[in-house]
């Protein structure tokens, strides 16, 4: 029994419309993680720390630690 | 792009010079050269006892070597490709230093598989004959003689070429000795080259740098002060 003759041609066409469709559902499936696994949950740790963000609170406590060179402590 | 593209596809296009490499020199898959590369002591396969010219000394060669071991058996297949001396009767390659380059050379390479020149050029009168008979059709060839034609024509074949061999013992020992190397010129180092170390890196001073990055909320959503517990004074 001879040996079967190898495929001599098409084999880039092959390889491509194996690889192809699967590189492209990989991408779509790594960007589609990447914006549920982190853009979304990063937009809703900002927009929940926002909520309840007192700016003015936040001032006065980071003045009093004596972090400004504009405004000291107060009662000093 | 596809030309650098197709360079990706060496399994199939090796198959491809195996290929190749067989249909010059007759058909070869009945013979089984294109299976697994045969261990290194090959136990004579039956076809090959059965000789098609065989006399009754070569015949009882055979039977013997069967039966005292590998190593003989090796050799008679050597003997039956009727080499004479050990494999290659080639007379224009040095065995020394150079080689004449501006001689046809031969190569067992796996993506060039036919190289400039046949594995043996200087043809005693049995090889001549067989040659010869080559020049006929080749259904009138013997099992044997077509594995004799290719060892004419070729030194090893593309299984015999692929054999693995020991070497990444050799490579793998000399990565970690000179990493052992590397790691003691790293500790002396450590010890007799590197300055002392600035005064920022003290424990006290780490402390106090921590505190005020807290004091300046840095990163207070999702990093450095998100960690610390403002009103508990804890990390969280």
């Amino acid at each position: 029994m001879s040996l079967a003759k190898p495929a001599m041609r098409g084999l880039l066409g092959k390889r491509l419309r194996f690889h192809l469709p699967i590189a492209f559902a990989l991408s779509l499936v790594a960007a589609a993680a990447f914006k549920y696994g982190v853009t979304e949950p990063r937009k809703q740790a900002y927009a929940d720390f926002y909520k309840q963000y007192d700016a003015t609170k936040e001032f006065n406590n980071m003045r009093d630690a004596g972090v400004f060179e504009s405004v000291r402590p107060t009662g000093e | 792009m596809f030309y650098s593209a197709t360079l990706i596809l060496v399994q199939s296009a090796s198959s491809i010079t195996c290929f190749l490499r067989l249909f010059t020199c007759t058909s070869l898959v009945s013979l089984g050269l294109n299976s697994h590369p045969p261990p290194p002591c090959l136990y004579p396969s039956p076809s090959l006892t059965r000789l098609s010219w065989s006399t009754l000394r070569t015949t009882m060669l055979h039977l013997t070597t069967g039966r005292v071991g590998c190593l003989l058996s090796k050799q008679a297949v050597v003997a039956l490709t009727s080499s004479g001396a050990r494999m290659s009767s080639h007379g224009h390659h040095e065995v020394s230093d150079s080689v004449d380059m501006s001689q046809p050379m031969y190569w067992d390479r796996l993506d060039t598989p036919l190289p400039d020149r046949p594995w043996k050029d200087v043809l005693d009168s049995t090889d001549k004959s067989l040659k010869q008979k080559e020049k006929g059709p080749w259904t009138a060839l013997s099992k044997e003689e077509k594995i004799a034609l290719y060892r004419l024509k070729f030194n090893h074949t593309y299984p015999e070429m692929k054999r693995p061999s020991h070497e990444w013992k050799t490579v793998i020992g000399g990565m970690f000795i000179f990493f052992g190397i590397t790691g003691l010129v790293v500790f002396w180092q450590g010890h007799y080259v590197y300055p002392p170390q600035p005064h920022t890196f003290g424990e006290e001073w780490q402390a106090k740098q921590i505190q005020r990055m807290l004091d300046m909320r840095i990163n207070p959503i999702e990093g450095f002060s998100a960690q610390w517990d403002y009103k508990n004074k804890q990390w969280k």
